[in-house]
């Protein structure tokens, strides 16, 4: 028998917040992202490497999830959009102060190229019991997002176990 | 023909038990607030000490999840080559990469395989860990070339099965 509150029983399964990227991939981002990690991979600094191999320059398959986190700030938007919002309207309805992510599942499909417009789509599968824990007693979640390019193409599915807790003590 | 065979890894010269070679690397708060901003991770724990600190509770800024991902994927190619494409990750946070810690990355091949359209597969057991104790673990699937002249990335479709 579920305890969960209707509105957040109706949340599971939905899809919700179906979005645009705020701008297309682009090589910049990319670039920082290597650098950030000292990765070397030709792919992603050889044009004729990246044209052999992947037909033309990509993306680090991990970045999928950079290229939807919304701007800091945008001229005229009252709303302060937040990445993964399905994860902070939880931390609300269950009034819950903290939050981390614990789990992450990453599965990659077509590549992303420079260029593309991706967008997104978040379904919250699963919501746990509360549950006491050494950072606090809070709940844990399932939320998937699933990533796609202009044409449609799916490019990747990004699943992630959050916890919403109160601190301990 | 143009240029030279790409560098890296065939399927046929992996087997399970094989370890990978050893990253380490040492965390500033600059790697930490650079790979976070990368990633377009603006939440202040990721750059703001005194949130992490008093806020959140942690010992000093932490490493980004996305940006571990990032360090993961960086450790898994260098290995395999660019012909490596990755299929799936899954990662487990037990713990975090602080500012001032040297992590280190290791990682082994678990099972190797050939799908029914022809992929070759690498299953791997991967660890970040800091002074012994492992905080991430990632599990990871990538397809391998068979051989110099099959690309994984050549797959499309239903010939792609992640």
């Amino acid at each position: 028998m579920s305890s969960l509150p209707a509105d957040v029983e109706a949340m599971v399964g939905a899809i919700q917040y179906e979005e645009q990227g705020e701008f297309p991939v682009e090589r910049g981002y990319i670039w920082t992202t290597c650098s950030s990690v000292e990765n070397g991979n030709p792919l992603f600094w050889d044009d004729d490497v990246a044209t052999e191999i992947t037909d033309g320059p990509i993306a680090p398959s991990t970045m999928l999830s950079v290229w939807f986190r919304p701007h800091h700030w945008v001229p005229g938007r009252t709303s302060s959009g937040l990445p993964l919002q399905v994860h902070f309207d939880l931390k609300d309805a269950f009034d819950l102060p903290e939050a981390v992510m614990t789990d992450n599942t990453l599965v990659f499909h077509e590549p992303v190229r420079p260029g593309d417009l991706l967008s997104t789509r978040q379904i919250l599968q699963s919501v746990s019991e509360e549950k006491p824990t050494k950072l606090g007693t809070g709940r844990f979640w399932v939320i998937d997002v699933e990533y796609r390019n202009q044409r449609g193409d799916l490019v990747g599915v990004e699943s992630y176990t959050g916890f919403g807790y109160r601190k301990a003590g | 023909m143009m240029g030279t065979p790409a560098r890296g890894i065939t399927a046929d010269a992996v087997k399970p038990g094989d370890r990978l070679p050893e990253l380490k690397h040492d965390m500033t708060a600059t790697t930490i607030v650079l790979g976070a901003l990368a990633a377009r991770d603006w939440r202040p724990m990721h750059h703001d000490h005194d949130f992490a600190v008093n806020r959140n509770g942690m010992r000093d800024l932490f490493m980004s999840t996305p940006n571990q991902a990032a360090w993961f994927e960086r450790y898994v190619t260098d290995w395999t080559g660019p012909k490596g494409r990755l299929g799936r990750m899954k990662f487990r946070m037990i713990g975090s990469v602080f500012a001032g810690d040297t992590m280190v990355l290791s990682g082994s091949v678990e099972g190797i395989e050939v799908d029914d359209r022809g992929c070759a597969w690498a299953q791997l057991a991967l660890a970040v860990s800091v002074e012994g104790t492992v905080v991430t673990e990632c599990a990871a699937r990538i397809a391998l070339p068979r051989d110099g002249d099959d690309n994984p990335w050549a797959r499309r479709g239903d010939r792609w099965q992640p």
